[in-house]
């Protein structure tokens, strides 16, 4: 009999990923960001075996000759920095950094955030008044002051980068989630789940969760594209991981040699990354967009 | 025995005066007082049907006897224990016990929710049969309500027409097995050809599983198909209260026959009297003592103005009407 | 009876172009309004009947494709006539429209009284003075008060914003007003106030009334002839009397089933099953088939022609000889209940 399947678990994930498969592929720019963050997450797991070089090693030429400053080529496909180092193998690792940084950072800024919206929106009075300022006076924290001072006061480290970017972003899509469940939970339908009985845990979490489901999908992409974009400009400035490579911190290195107005190919290939990924990120969150603002959808 | 009682309940909402005009300008906070000083009881497999105007505290009267607000005063007994004095543990007992039936289908259904998972969202949120029973009830009561499970189990909300939804909140009250159902005007967003169909099934259904219901409407023509007796509210007040067509053919409170006089008849051969009636309907803000209805009653004297008396027996027993005027009119 | 027509429709279809195929939101309806007669057309949601409506004040989205073999408004062709001149010379002035929710197309931001003086000065060249004479003759016709004009719509009652809403449809006397849903959502005694209060109207000025609604209780007070649609047709129209008397569509016998009276104990209420159709696609059989107790074989080959029984009693049903009959059957349940 159906109902006794019904309530499986993995059936019901296996549904859920179907759905959320064809919300994105249903828009063509989305299903081309989707498709560009696959390359990118492949590229990421694979780094050490793809990169056909270490990223730290001087290369020499096939005449033997230095590699210093060399042009894209057939040996060198990104070119090479003034020490020699091959662009191609660091690109691929420091995608490794970078996507590691920025799923982490966002992925946790989203889960503080929607948790702490939908608590205050859903039990408001006083639990959201504490929230909410607590939230404000992150909103008055800028960025670079305090990860300067987090960074100088325990080094350069990947935690801690992580740290000072999901300490700065969570207080967004927690602001706007909560703005969501106040509008959620005055419809109908949850004070038919009161009368019937259920929790305040159950109501938040399997009511309202679901409801404001596409919202976090929107604010969790976008998450993750400003963890990169702020990991990127943290690397620029010179307070990224010193022992691993990112993409911000490629410029980085670029601007420290001195080479900016020379090599452009040093230049290109971050920069184009970081928009291509921070670009795919925004279609996927778009599909997402349309799924949480109807009005949007196209008649 | 009644199996729910309501003793002198009322319901007050305080507006708070903004700060500056509080502190600046004197203006006190206010009340609403949207429901005041409601008695009366609901007999085991009884229909009671609740109608008035918006604002005559009808649906704030349902939400204080499910339990999703609380009384400002007043006794609500359930059973003989007090609903508002129940601990955690009974509350949750009184909630399997009562059900609602929400009035906009539209709205009441969680739209991430598919039809059988809204069904038995109840008995998982009470715990109140392991899994494999809890199917098989969703089953049969979705068979009861005419949905049958292979058509209707998977699909969401918004894949349903307007009488399906409504059977659907129907089925997700009652696989509780309540023996107190309060509907809060079902009908009143369905199409009119659809509607004698939910209704002979909420009848049906009251029959066979045996439960009391509250009806709230503003529609008299229907409360006058499914409730045995009838109570009119005006502004908060209990206005009159007798079995149904009691109140509908011999209304004895002067509201009552404006109200019934304002119903329209579907037959052009009819002409209804016009009903004797002053103003506009205000909202219950900081309202004079007295009756409510004064000030748009043809009938009022000075008596109404000082105490408003409650229900008392007309020449019928059952009959209630609360009007100083009673015996003269 | 022969009196002048106000209003010819005659084969008005409308249809949409949707990603699931063509919507024939009104197909094929014909109809006529006289002089100084009220005009209700009854129907459930989604029958077309605002669609109907909408067409005729050309109000629908570009997407919609309206067809018709004759519009005339007071002998005016109105099909071949421009937007812009539609706007102008009809609108409001010969043709106007209470809308659905009226209460809510009130702008809030302005007083009411302004909203319906500047509704005046757009069609006629008189000064602002004179034109808020004219809001004041006009509260006073709709029952409000005159001084109420400078207040700002949120300051109304929903039943005075309705008021003032017909007020307005009512500004530059129109020969025709059309009134979709003018009391739905409306408490009971308000809409009583409101529904005497056009009737009021009606015996003061000389003005045609199209009445929409869904409520059959309304119609059959309001109207003088009524027409039933369903599907997107019109199924069955007749002088108020008639219809309530001698129903003929078997979906007109199944809603007088369905609809309760407070002045009838003891009534069985029977509905009607199913649900109305969803008019995607191209169909030659009756819309009401699926739903009908009493379908033949005909009913599904091809859509019933309107058939006329009297001089304004007109049906479209095969079956129409068999009316007498066909009304005791439907006043038995067991003939809905068997159909499905």
């Amino acid at each position: 009999m159906a109902a006794k399947t019904r309530g499986n678990a993995l059936v019901n994930i296996k549904r859920l990923l179907q759905e959320h498969y064809q919300i994105i592929t249903s828009n063509r720019l989305s299903a081309t960001g989707l498709l560009f963050i696959v390359i990118f997450m492949v590229v990421a797991i694979f780094a050490p075996w793809i990169a056909p070089n270490d990223p730290w090693e001087m290369m020499y030429d096939s005449s033997g000759e230095f590699a210093s400053l060399r042009s894209p080529s057939w040996q060198f496909p990104l070119g090479t920095t003034h020490l020699g180092y091959d662009l191609f193998s660091q690109l691929i690792l420091a995608t490794r950094t970078t996507l590691l940084i920025g799923s982490v950072s966002g992925g946790i800024s989203i889960l503080i955030g929607a948790n702490i919206g939908l608590i205050s929106g859903y039990y408001g009075g006083k639990i959201d008044e504490v929230l909410m300022r607590f939230t404000d006076i992150l909103y008055g924290m800028p960025f670079l002051p305090f990860i300067i001072v987090l960074i100088s006061l325990f080094g350069r480290r990947l935690e801690f980068i992580i740290l000072a970017i999901v300490l700065i972003i969570w207080r967004t899509s927690a602001r706007v989630i909560r703005a969501q469940t106040i509008s959620i939970k005055q419809r109908q339908f949850i004070a038919a789940a009161k009368a019937r009985g259920c929790s305040d845990f159950r109501i938040i979490y399997r009511h309202i969760l679901p409801n404001v489901l596409p919202l976090l999908l929107l604010y969790a992409a976008f998450n993750i594209a400003w963890s990169v974009i702020t990991e990127a400009s943290a690397s620029f400035l010179g307070f990224g991981d010193g022992e691993t490579i990112s993409w911000g911190g490629m410029l980085y290195e670029l601007w420290l040699s001195g080479k900016t107005r020379v090599a452009w190919w040093w230049f290109a290939a971050p920069s184009i990354c970081i928009v291509l990924l921070v670009t795919s990120l925004v279609f996927v969150s778009r599909a997402y967009e349309e799924v949480a603002n109807p009005r949007l959808r196209k008649r | 025995m009644a199996i729910l009682q309501l003793k002198k309940v009322s319901r007050h909402f305080e507006i708070k005066s903004g700060f500056v005009a509080k502190r600046f300008q004197g203006q006190p906070d206010r009340k609403i007082k949207a429901v005041e000083g409601v008695n009366f009881s609901l007999e085991q497999n009884e229909v009671v049907g609740i109608a008035g105007e918006s604002g005559c505290g009808k649906s704030t009267t349902c939400m204080m006897i499910a339990g999703l607000l609380p009384p400002s005063s007043g006794e609500i007994i359930y059973d003989d224990k007090r609903i508002d004095q129940m601990g955690v543990e009974d509350l949750r007992w009184y909630r399997s016990q009562v059900q609602m039936i929400f009035q906009d289908p539209y709205e009441s259904l969680n739209p991430r929710f598919r039809v059988f998972d809204t069904v038995a969202e109840g008995p998982r949120a009470l715990k109140l049969y392991p899994e494999t029973e809890i199917a098989d009830r969703t089953e049969d009561m979705l068979k009861s309500v005419g949905l049958s499970l292979e058509k209707y189990a998977d699909r969401y909300p918004h894949e349903l027409s307007g009488g399906e939804r409504q059977r659907v909140g129907i089925a997700s009250a009652l696989v509780m097995e309540p023996r107190m159902v309060i509907a809060d005007e079902p009908l009143s967003m369905l199409d009119v050809s659809i509607r004698a169909g939910i209704l002979d099934l909420l009848k049906d259904l009251a029959k066979q599983r045996h439960f009391s219901c509250i009806y709230v409407s503003h529609d008299l023509s229907i409360l006058g198909h499914i409730a045995d007796r009838l109570m009119i509210m005006y502004l908060g007040q209990a206005m009159e209260i007798g079995p149904t067509w009691d109140v509908i053919q011999n209304p004895q409170h002067p509201y009552t026959k404006a109200l019934i006089n304002a119903v329209p008849v579907p037959d052009p051969r009819v002409r209804r009297p016009v009903p004797e009636i002053k103003g506009d309907i205000s909202r219950p803000i900081d309202p004079p003592p007295g009756c409510r209805f004064q000030s748009r009653c043809p009938h009022a004297d000075q008596t109404c103005g000082e105490n408003f008396i409650t229900l008392q027996s007309t020449a019928d027993a059952h009959h209630h009407a609360a009007c100083h005027r009673l015996k003269e009119l | 009876m022969s009196r002048n027509r106000v209003l010819r429709v005659k084969n008005l279809s409308v249809r949409y172009q949707t990603q699931k195929g063509p919507v024939h939101a009104v197909n094929d309806v014909t109809f006529d309004v006289f002089e100084n007669e009220v005009f209700g057309i009854a129907g459930e949601s989604g029958c077309g009947k605002s669609t109907l409506i909408r067409s005729l004040m050309r109000l629908l989205p570009d997407s919609a494709l309206v067809t018709a073999s004759e519009i005339t408004l007071s002998g005016q062709n109105l099909q071949s006539m421009p937007d812009k001149n539609f706007r102008e010379e009809i609108l409001w002035s010969k043709m106007s429209l209470v809308p659905q929710s009226a209460m809510n197309s009130l702008n809030p931001v302005y007083r009411v009284g302004h909203q319906v003086v500047e509704a005046i000065q757009a069609h006629r060249a008189i000064s602002k003075a004179a034109a808020r004479n004219r809001v004041a003759e006009l509260f006073d016709v709709v029952g409000l008060q005159a001084d109420l004009m400078d207040n700002y719509p949120h300051e109304f009652s929903g039943g005075m914003r309705q008021r003032a809403m017909i007020a307005m449809s009512l500004a530059l006397d129109p020969g025709l007003i059309v009134m979709d849903e003018p009391t739905t959502g409306l408490d009971v005694l308000v809409q009583e106030r409101i529904l005497r209060r056009i009737r009021e109207i009606r015996s003061q000025i000389s003005s045609s009334i199209i009445l929409i609604t869904h409520d059959i209780a309304v119609i059959a007070e309001m109207s003088d002839r009524i027409g039933v649609m369903y599907g997107g047709s019109l199924m069955e129209q007749a002088p108020a009397i008639d219809l309530f008397e001698s129903p003929c569509h078997p979906y007109t016998l199944g809603l007088k089933n369905a609809f309760p009276s407070i002045r009838n104990k003891g009534q069985e209420l029977i509905s009607i099953p199913g649900s109305p159709p969803t008019l995607i696609g191209e169909s030659s059989e009756c819309s009401f088939l699926e739903r009908c107790p009493f379908k033949a074989e005909e009913c599904s080959k091809e859509f019933p022609a309107i058939e006329k029984l009297a001089e304004f009693h007109e049906v479209r049903c095969f079956r129409h000889k068999e009316a007498p009959k066909l009304r005791e059957l439907a006043s038995n349940k067991a003939t809905w209940l068997s159909s499905n």
